[in-house]
This record gives C-alpha cells, sequence and structure tokens, in this order.
C-alpha cells in the first residue's frame, strides 16, 4: 500500500504543476472547453485514485469538484468567477493534502466543508471563504521519482557491461601470477558489482498492483455499461513481477477482464433465471509459482460452450466438419483462440471486435507465457496465464550442431536421449526419419541437415521437444553442453523472420548465441500435434542422461545433485541462518526452511546453498561452491549416505541422496518442531486472522498469550503493549502507522511483510 | 540547414550514411553466423554486452562480397529498437552538407531504392544511402 500511496502522491503532484498553468488560463478563460477537460480529468483521476487508496478527505474534496465540473461541462451551470475560484480552492487543497501526506505530517484541519460549500450553485458570498493559508508549508524531498524504462534498460546495460569486463580482468588475474592484495581488491570489486546489479534488477520490479489498481473502475463502468451487477476480488497484489512485464501483459488482462463482464457473466435476469445469485463475481489472482506468475481470473459467468464454439469455427472455416466432430473436448475450447472467431452472437463496443483471444494469447505466448481454461459450462470460466518472472531469463540447455551453438528452451525439453542405447533408434518411413524412443515413434529433425550446416561425423545425441501447441519431435544434435539461465533478447525482425529462432543471447564466453523457437522449427518442418493420446511410456534400460549439478561440499568432496532437483543456487546472509530444535534452519524469501550441511558453515557473511524442491517439500543445502554443470550418462550404486558413484573425468563422484534428505526433512518436521512464535496480544482480529495465517504461511508455529504452547522462541507485540519483565524471548514489535514516531522507534509497520519476517528471522538468527 | 554526414566505401563506391542515425564505428572480427538468415545478414557480433544483428550492405545492394578474412569496419545503427552493424569496407569522413537533392544520374535499380538522394562532397556528389533499406535487404523490395 505504501508503494501505491507514495505512487499516488507523486502522480498528483506532478500532474498538480502540470496543470497549474492550465488552471491559470482557465481563471481567465472560463468558457476555455480543452482546459476545462483537462482539469476535469485531473480531478476525476484524483477521485479515481482516492476511493482506490482510502483517503475519504481527497475523495469527498475531488468528487465535489467533479461534479461541479461536470455541470459546467454539460452546460448546467455557467463558470462565473466565484465558481472558477471555488474549483481553485478545492484543487489547492488537494495539493495541501498531498504534501501533508508525504510529508507524514497530520493533515492540515482545513475546512473541507466551507469549501465543498463554495462549489454550490447558491453559495455564500466569497467573504467566507477561508483566509489564505498564511505560510507555505515546506515541502519534503519525494522518497520516490520516476524515470523512463530506457534509462533503467541503459543501467542494466551497463550493469551487463561491468560484468563482462569483470570476467575479462578475472581472467587476465588467473593466468597472471598476482598478489593476495590484488584478489581481494577484485574480489570486493565483484561483490558491489553483484550487489549492483541485483539492485539495479529489483528496480525493475514493480508489484502487479500497478495493474490490478485500474481493475474495479474498469469493472464498475463495463458492468454499468452492459447493466449487469459484477462483484471484482483481487487478490496477490504484492506479488512482484518485471516492470516491462506488467506492461506486456496489461492489454492480455484487459481483454480477459472485458470478455469475462461482456460474454462470460449473464445479465441479472439470466442469472435469476439459471438460479443463481443476480450478481456476478470476477475474482482476479496472481501468485507467484517458482519461476513462474501464475495470473488467475475467474467468473461465474455461463462458461464457453464448446458445440457452439466448434459450429462456429466449422462455420468460419477454420475446421471441417469432421474435424470438429472428433476433437476432444479440451481442444475444442482451446478453438477460442483460433484466429478470427469471437464467440459473442452480438459484436458488441466492448469485446469482440474481431481482435480476441486469439491476440492475448499470440501476446502472453510472445513473452514466453501460456495461457489456459477451464470452461464448466452453466457455471463460469477459470483462464489462467502462467508468465515468466522476467522478461528476458530463460532456462536453457546449450547445445552444437554442425559447429553451432543453439539454446533450447528447458521448458519445451522432454528428455535427452543417446542414440545407440537400448531401445532407441532411428528407423525411416518411405524415406523420413523417424526417432524409436522404447515404444514411441517421433518424427526426427537433423539440426544441422535442417538449418543447412555441414553435418559434423554426429555425437548422436537426440533431444525430444515438446512444443507448446502439444507438437513432440525429436532433435538430433552433435553434443549437449550446459544447463544454463540465459538472458534473452529479442532478435531482429530479420532473423525472426525466419521463424526458427526466438531470441538472441549473449553467454559468457561473450559469442552471442541464438535461441531456438521449438514450435516454429516443428511449423517450418510440418510437423503437426498428433491426436493420439500419450504413447505409453516404460523405463526401459535406455542410457538417460541426466544434467548434474558438480559442487564441492562442505566436507570437501565432490559431490553431484540432478540439476532438476535445484530450484536454484543462492548464497544467502550467515544471519538468516539460525539453529531451532536441534536443526539449522534458514529464514530467507519470507520462509523457513531446513538446513542440512555436511560439514560447518563457512565462516562467512554468505552462505552458499542449493534450494532443493522435490515438487512437494523444499530444503535447503549448503555446499562450498558450484563447479561445473555436466551431463552424466551412468551411476553406478553405492551404499549410504551417496545414491550413487559415477565418474566425471576418470574421476568418482558421489551423488547426493536427494531421496534420503527428502525423508530427514520429512522426518524432521514431525519431531523437530519449527520455531514457535508467541504473538503476545492476540485477542484481536487482526492478530488471530491476519497477522496468525501470516506467520504459519512463513513456516513457524504460533500461539496466543495465554494459551501454553511451551516456550517461545520469539515474540511478537503491538508497540505499546506491556509485557512481562522476564521475557526470555527476543521481542519483534509492530506499530499500526506506516512511519515510525519518531527515530528512536524499532517498531515495524504492522503490514510492512518483508519487513515483519525479516526482523523474526534476525531475532531467531542471533539466538542461534 | 546542414547536415553531417558519414563518408563510406561499399566495394568500390563511395556513399552517405545520415550521421544523425548512426551510434558508432566498430572494427568487426568475429562474427557468429546465423543459418538460414537472409543473404545480407552476416550474422551476429557482440559489442559489449549488446548482441547486434550485422548487415553485409555489399549484398543488400547487389555488390560482390568482400574477401573474407578482411577485418571490416561497421557502422552502428538503431533501427526499430534494434540494432545493427553495417559492414562497410571503409570509414572515410564526416562532411556538413545540404539536405539530400535529386539524384542526376540514371542509378542502378538497386542503389535507386536504397537511395535518398545525392549530396555535394568537395568537387563530387555522393549518393546517401538509407539504413532501414540496406537492414531490410531484399525483403523490403519483395513485399
Amino acid at each position: 500500500m505504501d508503494d501505491l500511496l507514495s505512487d499516488f502522491i507523486a502522480e498528483t503532484r506532478e500532474t498538480l504543476d502540470a496543470i497549474a498553468s492550465e488552471i491559470v488560463a482557465w481563471e481567465a478563460a472560463p468558457d476555455d472547453r480543452e482546459r476545462l477537460d483537462s482539469i476535469f480529468r485531473f480531478v476525476h483521476t484524483v477521485k479515481g485514485s482516492c476511493g482506490f487508496l482510502d483517503l475519504p478527505r481527497l475523495q469527498r474534496l475531488s468528487h465535489a469538484a467533479e461534479d461541479v465540473l461536470a455541470d459546467v461541462r454539460s452546460g448546467k451551470r455557467h463558470p462565473d468567477s466565484r465558481l472558477v475560484s471555488a474549483v481553485l480552492a478545492v484543487i489547492d487543497r488537494i495539493g495541501e493534502l498531498t504534501d501533508a501526506m508525504a510529508s507524514g505530517e497530520p493533515l492540515p484541519d482545513g475546512e473541507d466543508n466551507v469549501l465543498i460549500a463554495g462549489l454550490a450553485a447558491t453559495a455564500v458570498p466569497a467573504a467566507a471563504a477561508p483566509a489564505p493559508v498564511a505560510t507555505q508549508p515546506s515541502r519534503v524531498l519525494a522518497r520516490s521519482i520516476r524515470l523512463p524504462t530506457e534509462l533503467l534498460d541503459r543501467m542494466m546495460a551497463g550493469v551487463s557491461d561491468m560484468v563482462l569486463a569483470r570476467n575479462e580482468l578475472a581472467r587476465r588475474l588467473r593466468e597472471s601470477a598476482t598478489d593476495t592484495a590484488s584478489e581481494v581488491a577484485f574480489e570486493r570489486l565483484s561483490q558491489c558489482i553483484a550487489e549492483m546489479r541485483e539492485a539495479i534488477t529489483r528496480s525493475r520490479m514493480a508489484r502487479i498492483d500497478a495493474l490490478f489498481s485500474t481493475l474495479p473502475r474498469m469493472v464498475r463502468d463495463l458492468a454499468g455499461e452492459l447493466g449487469k451487477q459484477v462483484v471484482l476480488e483481487v487478490d496477490g497484489g504484492d506479488v512482484e513481477l518485471d516492470r516491462e512485464m506488467i506492461e506486456m501483459i496489461r492489454d492480455p488482462l484487459t481483454h480477459i477482464v472485458r470478455n469475462a463482464i461482456d460474454h462470460g457473466i449473464e445479465d441479472p435476469e439470466a442469472r435469476r433465471a439459471a438460479g443463481k445469485p443476480t450478481v456476478g463475481r470476477l475474482r482476479v489472482s496472481a501468485r507467484q509459482s517458482g519461476n513462474q506468475i501464475l495470473i488467475e481470473a475467474v467468473d461465474d459467468g455461463r462458461g464457453i460452450d464448446d458445440e457452439k464454439l466448434v459450429a462456429k469455427a466449422v462455420g468460419a472455416g477454420i475446421i471441417s466438419f469432421e474435424q470438429g466432430e472428433r476433437m476432444p473436448r479440451a481442444r475444442r475450447l482451446a478453438l477460442i483462440f483460433a484466429p478470427g472467431l469471437s464467440t459473442a452472437s452480438a459484436v458488441t463496443g466492448i469485446s469482440g471486435r474481431g481482435v480476441g483471444m486469439d491476440v492475448v494469447r499470440a501476446n502472453i505466448e510472445r513473452i514466453g507465457g501460456t495461457v489456459d481454461l477451464e470452461s464448466r459450462l452453466g457455471y463460469g470460466l477459470k483462464l489462467t496465464m502462467c508468465v515468466p518472472l522476467t522478461l528476458t531469463i530463460i532456462p536453457a540447455l546449450t547445445v552444437s550442431s554442425g559447429g553451432h551453438r543453439f539454446a533450447i528452451p528447458r521448458s519445451a525439453i522432454d528428455e535427452l536421449v543417446r542414440l545407440g542405447g537400448d531401445g532407441v533408434r532411428i528407423e525411416t518411413i518411405a524415406g523420413s526419419a523417424v526417432a524409436r524412443i522404447r515404444d514411441s515413434r517421433l518424427p526426427l529433425i537433423d539440426l544441422a541437415g535442417f538449418l543447412g550446416l555441414e553435418t559434423a561425423v554426429g555425437g548422436g545425441l537426440l533431444v525430444a521437444l515438446r512444443a507448446g501447441g502439444g507438437e513432440r519431435f525429436v532433435l538430433a544434435v552433435d553434443a549437449v553442453h550446459d544447463h544454463e539461465e540465459l538472458v534473452v533478447k529479442p532478435a531482429a525482425p530479420e532473423l525472426m523472420a525466419t521463424g526458427i529462432y526466438a531470441g538472441t543471447t549473449l553467454p559468457d564466453n561473450s559469442r552471442p548465441m541464438l535461441l531456438l523457437d521449438v514450435a516454429g522449427i516443428a511449423a517450418q518442418a510440418g510437423i503437426v500435434a498428433s491426436g493420439r493420446s500419450e504413447e505409453p511410456e516404460t523405463e526401459a534400460e535406455v542410457v538417460t542422461t541426466a544434467p548434474m549439478l558438480l559442487f564441492r561440499d562442505l566436507d570437501g568432496v565432490v559431490r553431484a545433485v540432478r540439476l532438476a532437483l535445484t530450484d536454484r543456487i543462492e548464497d544467502v546472509a550467515r544471519e538468516d541462518i539460525f539453529t531451532s530444535g536441534g536443526a539449522l534452519r534458514l529464514a530467507h524469501d519470507d520462509r523457513v526452511t531446513l538446513l542440512i550441511a555436511a560439514g560447518a558453515l563457512p565462516d562467512s557473511d554468505k552462505v552458499r546453498l542449493l534450494q532443493l524442491n522435490d515438487g512437494a517439500a523444499r530444503l535447503a543445502y549448503a555446499i562450498g561452491e558450484v563447479l561445473d554443470i555436466v551431463a552424466l550418462p551412468e551411476i553406478l550404486p553405492a551404499a549410504d549416505v551417496a545414491a550413487g558413484v559415477t565418474l566425471v573425468d576418470g574421476r568418482p563422484v558421489e551423488l547426493l541422496d536427494v531421496h534420503s534428505l527428502f525423508a530427514i526433512a520429512a522426518a524432521g518436521a514431525a519431531d523437530r518442531k519449527p520455531p514457535l512464535c508467541l504473538i503476545a496480544d492476540g485477542g484481536d482480529v487482526w492478530a488471530r486472522q491476519v497477522l496468525a495465517p501470516l506467520l504459519g504461511a512463513a513456516g513457524y508455529r504460533v500461539s496466543f498469550a495465554g494459551e501454553d504452547a511451551g516456550a517461545a522462541d520469539v515474540v511478537v507485540a503491538a508497540a505499546d503493549a506491556c509485557l512481562p519483565d522476564h521475557q526470555p524471548a527476543p521481542v519483534v514489535r509492530l506499530r499500526s502507522e506506516v512511519h515510525a514516531r519518531d527515530a528512536g522507534d524499532d517498531s515495524i509497520y504492522r503490514y510492512d511483510r518483508h519487513a515483519l519476517l525479516g526482523a523474526l528471522s534476525r531475532q531467531l538468527g542471533a539466538r542461534a | 540547414m546542414n547536415n553531417l554526414y558519414l563518408i563510406v566505401r561499399i566495394g568500390d563506391r563511395a556513399a552517405a550514411l545520415p550521421a544523425a542515425e548512426v551510434g558508432s564505428v566498430v572494427e568487426v572480427d568475429e562474427i557468429a553466423p546465423v543459418p538460414r538468415a537472409p543473404a545480407h545478414v552476416a550474422g551476429l557480433f557482440a559489442l559489449r554486452s549488446r548482441v547486434l544483428t550485422v548487415i553485409d550492405t555489399r549484398i543488400s545492394l547487389g555488390v560482390a562480397p568482400a574477401d573474407p578474412g578482411k577485418v571490416l569496419n561497421a557502422v552502428i545503427v538503431g533501427n526499430e529498437g534494434h540494432s545493427y552493424a553495417l559492414l562497410v569496407d571503409h570509414v572515410d569522413d564526416v562532411i556538413e552538407a545540404g539536405s539530400p537533392e535529386a539524384s542526376p544520374a540514371v542509378l542502378d535499380p538497386i542503389w535507386e531504392d536504397a537511395s535518398l538522394g545525392v549530396i555535394q562532397h568537395g568537387d563530387a556528389v555522393v549518393l546517401v544511402l538509407d539504413p532501414g533499406f540496406l537492414i531490410a535487404g531484399r525483403l523490403s523490395r519483395a513485399a
């Protein structure tokens, strides 16, 4: 909310500055329609934002001014000088209130009522107007500024350049024998660059609220226009994602919401007839899942009638009648994304103007996302947009073929197999190559041949791929190199026109590389999604290589872990790690997880660790350093700690037994309890309904004062609460005001989730 | 009303590029080729952390390609949000001249399409090329 408020203040100030001259000009020529319109727009915007931000005083003022200006616009009133002055007085007051909000001072006690009364048609004469403010309230420096995205991009590019320069320097330093002092200095430089990179990346992040905040107004206006009643619920506004990404999903989301109200939710009579409440519901929510953001729009309208949809698609010549007959339901629903198909039988001004769901899907797919829908006819529709966290970073596999390196998005890869392994061979059907992997046969494309490159003696590696539309095929490549997170930028239109590249990237070796467009390659090779159900897949004795992360463990042993189980590699602050219930725990990213370490934690500020995820549970594993990522073909079974031993460059490497680690984590969850957080004043609704669930979700056990749940590890209390003198556990204090009263006040604003959870983990860390 | 122009050599012909559209001039050594790209796209080139699309202007203009292995100069230009490196044989000079005027000569059709007109350079006149045409290559003429 804080962010929104400061955005609002910055925006209002900016507009006030901009319209100051308009106001003066309007005063001189009250009949000037254009000036009137721009002042009206300003007042209108302020009113809209105030309603959303719950600023009743500002809202009342702007609302009153808007009414009067609307009357003037419609010609009901004439803008005489008295009216102009009254409006100007209101706008001045809006400015004063905004300044007061920014400085955190109490809002000046103004006679708002007098100002509002001054707007009335039969107002008291100007004599009753308030005396002008004697002293200009001092403006405090704004804590937020607006920046053009271009500047952020330049900063980002600058940091990327710095990283490359740093890498170059690191290479030179390695080659020449250097003294420790320069190494230390270089380390410091590296750290500064890493921190700066992170800060700049963060500066590009914004809350999705920026997008959601426009929805209430839009839903209200649309529903009014269409004579429908709709309640909007918005959830997850605090999810953060790349600012540019927010802009990219703005139009698709707007379109989806418009569709839901226009086509989904029925008018009140129809709803009553269908036995539903007359008021329709639309729920828009966002949440983060791994490195993706899920945005859902769920309505309780009529859903999509797939029979009608098929009939329309047949009518529009998109599919044949027979095709329609044979289609499974999911694919019938997917027809809504076909170009040129709009489901509304009557095209309205709101949606259904030819640009439809096909554009929505195209836009989302262009940024590497997906759109899914679930429809229950008569009961509603759920649309899920799944978009990557940032526009640019894509996990990818690098392969080489014909002497060139390419990247393939990991999301499109089913598996990697080696030709010659059992159950893997190449067959030909009427001259066309087919890869046979176990019991399934898939079309085979030789990447080098497809790209017109000289075919070297291939390494015989096959990459089984699944494109967005369900097309499956196998790509033969010469070698597989690495799993990497790549910063991908759109390629120039001349390259995109080939239809086989999705973007360009610059790996650390400074040689540009192209990201392959899997769906594009499938389309160019003439591969279509097969309508057949999944082929049976049996785990035969195929030599399947799995990408492994090679690292030096804290006990000095080199171990490997399957990359697929590794969510990410992270450096966390030493103070975020604490001991509780006899086990190491990590408080990071607003959540507490079990931390496993094979040796003593290093004596530094930062601890490098792997975030492991088995799909259901997570745990952190502290490591020394990451060595490499390798594709390991065979695993020799071994005893005890490690799940197996394999050879890398002729040296044995233990495979980390993730199975038993998660077993420990699961057992730990049962007998080692997570830290107990005592809420000292648990009487009120806020503590029980807001705070307790938040703490629970963050991995704490929660107890309330007066309940005996054992010794608390940490205590949360209101800023002004009285606590017993003998409080053995550390205390985190919360206040309900946004700003601290004085500098000595170390309490935390109770809606500042990040600060709150951070303080809790710090306190626990300090105890450990 | 004078503008700045960059005088370059493409093959054995002199040409001018509007300097306002030129970001910088660099030497291009290592170009990563792009399979199946249009012929006039020579590949990709990394300029610090930026990836530029390299355009072989000789091919855009239908001139015989340069000897392989020759170190070429590239003129960096931006076009519709993307950065390009236009390969040229040589960069001569930056001159000041008026707005381009219609060419007095009957030109080769490709050069005709690519030209924005001619400017006075010393005693001679030089053809001003449209970077957008060089980038689009034959694509634009097919459309």
